[in-house]
């Protein structure tokens, strides 16, 4: 079974990193030219995910809608995003003359590197991760929070008193939702045991959280999908950016660039939680494995884990950009009310039921 | 009520009132000072109980303008169109009815913007699609403007 | 320097403006807005944006060509306007339509307002967020505007009506194609109260949002659905029957609470009535003359003349005063959505600006009527 899950990039990595080390006989430089390839293929990957994300959330809307969506540019349209990231980059890139200027730069910045930087301990496949950190959740949940940072900063700079109103309310939004995200996450990892991600995805060897820990991981998953988007500040919680009876929100005064690295960062968040989701509650790169089904477990196995990872990912982002095209929008104190009186005791009572679970040992 | 009922009665409130048979619904006319008292007294007399003020225009008669009222009760299902005619046509005046009906506010401002009439104790009596420093009353008859195309 | 600023009594008190441009089909309108933080203490609508002064040029229009300058008020409800106008020369030449001319007319009213809810019930969605129910509502609406724009020529303002009866016959096609309209409007009908009526999100945006009570709506003058939905009874079709509405079933639907949710249940039952009264119609237009026979040039008699007819927002009332001559002396249209709009501020005061939204989208204004 090992032989054929590491049927990844492992094998390419480990190559790659014993030829660098073999030719450059100082040990720091050839750690120096891994992290640069590491980065550079990190920033290709990521804007090819953005195109791509782009592409399927434009189709996906026309499905639903009964037509047919881009379909001139490329074949069936997939150049679309290609051919709006040009004109974008084409456009007059404006800064208010009353305009912060130096934290109106900023912001955009600050939001792309800390999505970005959430990358690193997400694994794609076995061995196939950045960083394996010990404390990864931990360090997705708290790399993630810095983003309010720049909503809040791209708001106050913009000098603009529409701007602010809806930074502010972006970033109540955010500040609420996190407690309910980080709740749904301690649930699993109180089962699980630890705070690695490779160690909870190896912990589901004989079958995904989901189904083992059954109801309470259920009632968790559930939270973790709304309150995620809401966090990401996609609809039914959008009034942030599609308030269209006043502005554009946070990111009204941008153009040009700077309004795509809003775009791209929100894809990138949009990837972030979908992933999350698959590796914390559907088994990241694990097959689906029934117990201990020796044969069954094997003919899973021939299929590789990247392919399981982005299948899993792509399912739960199809079916959070299926929230946005068939709900309305959340008025803002209907908002706030559904996390503080709802999610957050439901959250709490379910941490409770989870440990009773886990010392029990009721789960499978 | 019937039409004649209608008459007795407001004859009895305002004796010098005039009525004209010639349309479908039962006219009433009368000078522009004796307006507010039999408004208010139509509406909340119990026997008339005039609740839906459905129609308030003017009209330009060239030496006089007639203020025209349509109103309508929903619980007898009478009609009555009550004409006020303001003899002055260069400074008209007449009493508003907002305190009565509450749609007269909005209809009455359209009338003070396209004939001039100063409606008084309104409580915002501007223009309403001019613009602010608009001359004139464009739907007076004798209204020109370098801009007007004879058709 | 905000317009308005001068105008704030309170501290914290802000003034923001709302239009003229919309990015909802509502049209041109301009909202100034006080608020204080997420509420709202007042709203002022600023008009005239798209004034015409259609009342003004009429003046100068024979009595058959005024009648197509008001499809260009209210255009949703274009066929509604018409009949106004040329019921109220009918009136003051005192000769009536033909049967099959007022069983033409009450088909193509009938069909006009299905097509005016359906595009109210799509940009509702929109205005609240939900983007899909748009494309729904314009899908079954295209089938009804092919089917007008074979009789009548055009797909939104139709200028078919004219004093005595319309223009010209139905087009053959008429009926089966009105047919296979039902038919495919009936089957997707529940598809609507699947997306958007049962909704837990719409409910809480519309209920409880925006209550007008009976009292109040009936001195602001409001009609139509606005009315209905508070419990006030109003339908020109019940008392003023024209046309021949007299003789057909339908009933006049009322809703109790006056909210926002309320009014938007009285127009997805009125939608059924619609349906109801084209099916009792569709098979027995009256055969003859499509037209009743009058002079080329009218001339009304002296006097005044006033005709109702109730439109997908309202009751619309013409009031032709004439003096003998071949023009109107003086046109003035009571428009629904003008005595609508003025019980705006009273609902929207207290709430939040999502609330406003909310109502504005269930009031159905359609702006160049306000501004004529």
């Amino acid at each position: 079974m090992g032989l054929l899950l590491s049927y990844s990039f492992a094998a390419l990595t480990n190559s790659i990193h014993h030829a660098l080390q073999n030719h450059f006989t100082n040990p720091l430089m050839a750690l120096v030219l891994e992290m640069v390839m590491v980065g550079l293929s990190l920033i290709v990957f990521l804007v090819l995910l953005s195109f791509t994300l782009g592409y399927v959330e434009r189709k996906v809307a026309a499905f639903m809608q009964i037509r047919i969506g881009p379909n001139r540019v490329g074949p069936k349209g997939s150049l679309q995003i290609v051919a709006d990231t040009i004109k974008l980059l084409f456009k007059e890139g404006l800064t208010p003359d009353t305009a912060d200027k130096f934290l109106f730069n900023l912001a955009p910045l600050i939001m792309m590197v800390s999505s970005m930087l959430v990358i690193a301990p997400i694994a794609f496949s076995k061995g196939f991760q950045i960083w394996d950190i010990n404390i990864g959740v931990l360090y997705v949940s708290s790399m993630s929070s810095i983003g309010v940072i720049g909503i809040l900063m791209a708001g106050w700079s913009s000098n603009n008193k529409y701007s602010l109103l809806g930074a502010m309310r972006s970033g109540a939004q955010f500040v609420s939702y996190e407690l309910s995200v980080g709740l749904s996450l301690i649930s699993i990892v109180i089962l699980s045991g630890s705070l690695n991600i490779n160690d909870i995805i190896l912990s589901q060897q004989d079958g995904w959280w989901i189904f083992k820990a059954h109801i309470p991981a259920l009632i968790s998953f559930v939270i973790f999908i709304i309150a995620s988007t809401a966090e990401i500040n996609r609809a039914p919680f959008d009034l942030v950016e599609a308030e269209s009876e006043l502005t554009a929100g946070f990111h009204t005064e941008y153009s040009g660039m700077k309004f795509a690295m809003f775009l791209m960062a929100e894809y990138i968040n949009l990837f972030i939680v979908s992933a999350m989701a698959a590796t914390l509650f559907l088994g990241g790169w694990m097959p689906f494995h029934l117990g201990h089904l020796e044969s069954f477990n094997h003919l899973m196995d021939y299929i590789p884990g990247s392919i399981w990872f982005m299948g899993k990912t792509f399912g739960i982002i199809f079916l959070i950009m299926q929230f946005r095209w068939t709900f309305p929008r959340l008025r803002v104190d209907q908002l706030l009310n559904l996390e503080w009186k709802y999610l957050l005791p439901i959250s709490m009572v379910n941490i409770i039921l989870m440990t009773l679970i886990a010392i029990m040992g009721w789960h499978l | 009520m019937s039409q004649e009922e209608l008459k007795t009665k407001i004859t009895e409130l305002l004796p010098s009132a005039i009525f004209e048979e010639s349309s479908e619904f039962l006219q009433l006319i009368l000078d522009a000072p004796d307006l507010l008292p039999l408004m208010t007294e139509l509406r909340s007399d119990t026997q008339t109980d005039f609740d839906y003020l459905f129609n308030l225009t003017c009209v330009d008669w060239k030496d006089h303008m007639m203020m025209v009222y349509h109103l309508f009760s929903k619980t007898l299902k009478h009609t009555l169109v009550v004409k006020a005619k303001i003899s002055d046509r260069e400074q008209p005046e007449i009493e508003s009815l907002s305190e009565i009906w509450k749609t007269a506010e909005l209809q009455e401002r359209e009338v003070f913007d396209l004939f001039g009439v100063n409606f008084l104790h309104h409580p915002d009596l501007r223009r309403l699609f001019m613009e602010e420093d608009w001359k004139g009353f464009p739907l007076r008859k004798d209204y020109t403007d370098e801009n007007m195309i004879q058709l | 320097m905000l317009l308005g600023e001068d105008q704030i009594t309170e501290d914290g008190e802000f003034v923001i403006n709302i239009g003229p441009q919309h990015p909802s089909t509502h049209g041109v309108l301009h909202l100034k807005v006080w608020l204080d933080g997420e509420t709202i203490k007042k709203v002022q609508p600023h008009l005239g944006y798209i004034h015409r002064s259609i009342e003004k040029m009429c003046e100068s229009l024979s009595y058959r060509q005024f009648i197509f300058a008001t499809s260009r008020m209210d255009y949703l409800s274009a066929h509604m306007n018409n009949t106004a106008c040329a019921l109220t020369v009918e009136k003051g030449l005192g000769i009536e339509a033909t049967p099959r001319a007022k069983a033409i007319r009450i088909l193509l009213s009938e069909l006009t307002r299905l097509s005016s809810h359906q595009l109210w019930w799509g940009s509702i969605g929109l205005d609240l967020g939900a983007v899909t129910p748009f494309f729904h509502a314009f899908r079954e609406r295209e089938m009804i505007n092919d089917i007008l724009e074979e009789t009548c020529g055009a797909r939104l303002t139709q200028n078919f009506m004219v004093p005595g009866g319309v223009m010209t016959d139905l087009h053959p096609n008429f009926q089966k194609r009105t047919h296979e309209m039902l038919k495919n409007l009936k089957a997707k009908l529940h598809e609507y109260d699947d997306l958007l009526t049962g909704n837990v999100i719409f409910e809480n945006r519309t209920k409880g949002v925006g209550v007008l009570s009976k009292e109040d709506a009936v001195s602001y003058g409001c009609t139509g659905p606005v009315a209905r939905g508070s419990g006030v009874s109003c339908d020109v079709r019940k008392w003023f029957p024209y046309d021949g509405y007299e003789q057909l079933q339908f009933e006049e639907v009322l809703e109790e609470d006056g909210d926002c949710y309320a009014r938007y249940m009285v127009r997805m039952r009125e939608m059924k009535q619609s349906i109801h009264l084209i099916e009792q119609l569709i098979d027995n237009i009256p055969e003859g003359d499509f037209q009743t026979k009058t002079k080329n040039v009218l001339k009304l008699p002296k006097g005044e003349f006033y005709q109702r007819v109730e439109t997908a927002r309202g009751e619309l009332g013409v009031y032709l005063v004439s003096d003998g001559a071949s023009t109107p002396y003086r046109i003035h249209f009571r428009s629904p959505n003008f005595c609508n709009l003025s019980a705006l501020n009273h609902m929207a005061k207290g709430g939040k600006i999502g609330d406003l939204v909310a109502i504005m989208a269930t009031l159905d204004l359609v702006i160049p009527d306000v501004d004529r």
